[in-house]
């Protein structure tokens, strides 16, 4: 009677894993182990964010002043805060919230063709923070460690656009123990400090949806990629610009027919993505693009040139087994290294691409969908809970110079 | 500090550029200049006008260079006077770019000292010697390629794509050439497996087999004693006979797959073959009717016009419901007494009232003794004499399916042309003898001058003088097409021009 027991349930256990692994999809493939687990975390009910009553000022005026700021590729910081107004894990009551988030649009500063300015955004951040310090107990409690402030410039919180005076700067002192969520990454960078979060920069998804192409289309195209290869207006020689990687790719690869690069702007540039390979996503000024986004949402293999590069949700996505890294140096060799590739480690990481969880963890679509961007910022946040006790200030302690910092930033906004 | 706007428009796309910045930096500290840093205002002005009068950019990283230990935490970056340089950087390019910054490495050490080994500042464009592609590595680019397409095609494609049976029929004439090396290449390019039955009116030959051979493919090719008649209508018939044969073969030999009719002079598009692979058992495709009208006079061009607004097409026709309704036929009418009746009439081609091409079948439908096999078709073996569309082989006409859309795809193009019935081609198309030299050329690198011809004189030499005098100047030998003209005959050492006939 037992032996019967024990092989009737041996007998259904396999029958369940034979149909479970039966109904595995052949074409995606799901990032199996613990990054693929955590991909698809789930936020709800394990944090609650708190979002602060700023004045509008800070965020509804600045936008209206300029509704540009909805579509360029810093605007994830206003539809995060669009997310947070209406998700599930915002809480009204600031006494049980684990994370407090402080609706500010400091890169809504744009220059008349749409390049963000980045000289007031201090200023505007210690406006707000004296104001959120001053009206509500939770900054002072932690100094601002149980808050996350979305950041998505050049650098980061060094708010500037060239990368030596982002330097110089250095991260904002009054969001020294923050969490910063921001698009640039790079290791051992000022600018980067440990613990932030790094977000893909935001793509249109409307738009990138609009252009799809049947995907029997085969595609066709090698390499990929359309760009500046020189930054003549600031950088006429090269060598400064990319830090001379994108010159090279052009000076080695412009008589390649494989490489199909160039400084054209066509109109079917998302259709030619998906009819491509690899797509390359060099760095420019700044190593973050939105060319990442878009090559994983069109199926086409990233290669990122740019040493020392941390890619969004670098904890929840194994870049590695997605995307192709060719450093800097090796830029001369790039045709030798994309062609040595045996074609299943290609076919692998095209099924990886076209899990469309994966594509979703890039973008921010409005309305949110489950294991978005939003999500997996959410989700950032709640590993990195529960908070130490050290970071609890005790009475009277103060760790955070209100006056550092160049004397421009101390002028009130 | 002004950028121009053109290149703003661009950027602002896609890449963090430095904007106009003047007034509202707020980290530059106005004030004091130390003696190093005035010392390096004044020497880049001296650059800036040295680069002014040589056209070129004269870089003070040179001096750099030369200084190299001092200053380093002074170096101020370049760009704050894009302004100036955009003034010479007409002859910017590469040449500068590769003589300075080529195998160049020029650091910036940063103030904060940072463990990266990443650093800010200029870097040597990296330049392989020899920036071509190498064959091999595009070879197994290619081949990459193909896999991933082969895979998309596995993925996206038909599924358990089944073999196409393609059936054609031909005989040896002028055009035979032409019309059978387009489909030939036509079903080498087919991505699936292919089986070619080629039925030849008047017995096998090797004119048509040494057309075939070339093809790679799997090839049946049967004759039938029968000549090909002069008259198309007994055309027709007769080549509803060895499609008939065809159809045997395929019944004989137990042949698996899609029957399609691949006339020798239609023309099949590839989307026709992925698309018949859908089919069940009996199907149809819209196939686009290029009657050619080699003679029609003002009037009848204008009635045609009137009547048949667009190209016309045969093939089914569908309801609402995408459901067979009924069929669209080749319209006639105007044709009515106007049509070729022999092969080298020059006048209109008719097609039947609906063309074999148009169809495809499962090639079970054929066999003796299929398992499924609907009852709604005839046994070929009962059938005798002619059969005019494939509708004949069944009994119930509803039961074709339509492809393609429901027929608004029009997947091939039927076409009759053929040359004169009296027309002779060199067998093969070898020229073998050579054929007589009709004009000869005028400069050979021989020195044995050419056969004599009978030569007229013409009068007038004046207009041609200048073009001979060139002529000789230039010493081509593109003679033949100058002999055309008329010349004056010249005596050179070497090379002897003649006169030749202007015809």
């Amino acid at each position: 009677m037992r032996k019967c027991c024990f092989w009737g349930l041996l007998f259904i256990a396999f029958g369940f894993a034979w149909r479970v692994t039966a109904e595995h999809n052949p074409r995606t493939e799901r990032i199996s182990g613990s990054a693929g687990d955590v991909l698809e975390d789930d936020p709800v009910g394990k944090l609650k964010v708190y979002v602060y009553e700023l004045p509008s000022k800070y965020n509804k005026k600045i936008l209206q002043k300029d509704p540009r700021c909805l579509s360029h590729m810093f605007a994830a910081e206003i539809y995060m805060h669009r997310f947070l107004l209406s998700s599930p894990v915002r809480t009204l009551n600031p006494e049980e919230a684990d994370w407090f988030y402080t609706p500010i649009y400091a890169t809504c500063d744009l220059t008349p063709t749409g390049l963000p300015l980045p000289f007031k955004s201090p200023r505007m951040l210690r406006s707000a923070i004296q104001l959120i310090s001053s009206s509500w107990p939770y900054w002072n409690r932690t100094e601002g460690a149980d808050h996350f402030f979305v950041v998505p410039h050049d650098f980061g919180a060094c708010f500037h656009y060239q990368e030596e005076k982002a330097i110089e700067r250095g991260i904002l002192p009054i969001l020294r123990r923050a969490t910063l969520v921001q698009t640039f990454g790079q290791q051992n960078h000022v600018c980067l400090k440990e613990g932030s979060i790094t977000i893909p920069p935001y793509a249109p998804p409307q738009k990138m949806q609009a252009r799809h192409i049947p995907p029997e289309t085969p595609r066709s195209i090698f390499v990929y990629f359309r760009g500046l290869f020189y930054d003549v207006n600031n950088d006429p020689e090269g060598g400064y610009y990319a830090r001379g990687a994108r010159a090279a790719v052009w000076e080695n690869f412009k008589n390649n027919p494989l490489f199909d690069i160039s400084t054209d702007h066509p109109t079917t540039y998302y259709e030619d993505m998906q009819r491509s390979i690899f797509c390359l996503c060099p760095l420019g000024w700044a190593p973050w693009s939105p060319r990442l986004v878009e090559a994983v949402v069109f199926g086409c293999i990233p290669v990122i040139i740019a040493d020392d590069i941390v890619l969004p949700f670098a904890d929840a996505i194994p870049w590695e087994e997605i995307g192709v890294f060719v450093a800097e140096e090796d830029v001369p060799k790039l045709d030798t290294i994309l062609t040595s590739i045996p074609p299943e480690v290609i076919l692998r990481k095209q099924r990886l691409l076209a899990n469309p969880y994966m594509k979703r963890a890039m973008l921010f679509p409005q309305p949110a969908l489950p294991g978005d961007a939003f999500h997996q910022i959410l989700n950032g946040l709640a590993r990195k809970l529960p908070h130490k006790k050290s970071v609890y200030l005790k009475p009277g302690e103060k760790i955070l110079n209100w006056t550092a910092g160049p004397v421009g930033d101390l002028k009130p906004w | 500090m002004k950028l121009s706007a053109l290149h703003q428009s661009y950027l602002s796309r896609r890449s963090n550029s430095f904007r106009s910045s003047g007034p509202l930096d707020s980290s530059s500290d106005g004030g004091y200049k130390s003696p190093a840093a005035v010392f390096w205002i004044i020497l880049h002005c001296l650059c800036c006008l040295i680069s002014l009068v040589l056209g070129f950019r004269f870089s003070r990283l040179v001096f750099f260079l030369l200084f190299s230990t001092s200053s380093s935490n002074l170096y101020t970056p370049p760009f704050r006077s894009a302004v100036e340089l955009a003034k010479t950087l007409d002859v910017h390019s590469v040449l500068s770019t590769n003589s300075v910054a080529n195998n160049f490495r020029l650091p910036f050490p940063n103030k904060t000292a940072s463990n990266s080994r990443v650093v800010v500042g200029r870097h040597g464009i990296r330049i392989r010697p020899w920036p071509h592609p190498d064959p091999v590595e595009v070879m197994k680019a290619h081949r990459i390629l193909e896999r991933v397409q082969k895979e998309q095609r596995l993925q996206f494609g038909v599924k358990d794509p089944r073999t196409i049976i393609a059936v054609t029929p031909t005989y040896v004439r002028t055009f035979q050439a032409l019309h059978l090396t387009g489909v030939m290449h036509s079903l080498m390019v087919v991505p699936y497996d292919l089986v070619w039955i080629v039925v030849e009116a008047g017995g096998v030959s090797n004119e048509t087999a040494s057309l075939i051979e070339k093809s790679g493919l799997k090839t049946i090719h049967v004759g039938i004693n029968q000549r090909m008649p002069n008259s198309w209508d007994e055309r027709h018939k007769l080549e509803s006979i060895m499609r008939l044969h065809a159809l045997r073969i395929v019944r004989e030999k137990k042949l698996d797959g899609i029957v399609m009719f691949a006339d020798d002079s239609n023309m099949h598009s590839m989307e026709l073959f992925d698309e018949i692979q859908n089919v069940k058992w009996f199907g149809a495709v819209s196939v686009g009717i290029l009657a050619t009208s080699a003679n029609i006079d003002e009037s009848s061009d204008r009635k045609e016009e009137e009547e048949n607004p667009r190209m016309p097409i045969q093939g089914p026709a569908c309801n609402a419901s995408n459901m067979l309704a009924g069929w669209h036929t080749f319209n006639t009418l105007p044709f009515a007494g106007k049509s070729a009746v022999n092969i080298d009439d020059r006048l209109t081609v008719l097609p039947r009232k609906l063309e074999w091409s148009g169809f495809v079948l499962n090639s079970r439908l054929l066999w003796k003794d299929g398992e499924d096999k609907p009852d709604w078709i005839k046994d070929i073996d009962m059938l005798d004499g002619d059969v005019e569309s494939p509708l004949g082989l069944i009994t119930d006409p509803s039961v074709v399916e339509p492809l393609g859309s429901c027929g608004r795809q029009v997947l091939l193009w039927w076409l009759r042309v053929e040359a004169r019935a009296d027309s002779k081609f060199p067998p093969r198309w070898i020229i073998d003898p050579p054929l007589d030299i009709t004009v000869p050329s005028k400069r050979t690198p021989w020195p044995d001058t050419p056969p004599e011809l009978p030569v007229k004189e013409k009068p007038e030499m004046g207009i041609q003088e200048p073009i001979v005098k060139h002529t000789t100047k230039t010493r081509t030998s593109r003679s033949k097409h100058r002999s055309k003209r008329k010349h004056e005959t010249r005596t050179d050492t070497q090379v002897s021009t003649k006169h030749s006939e202007q015809n």
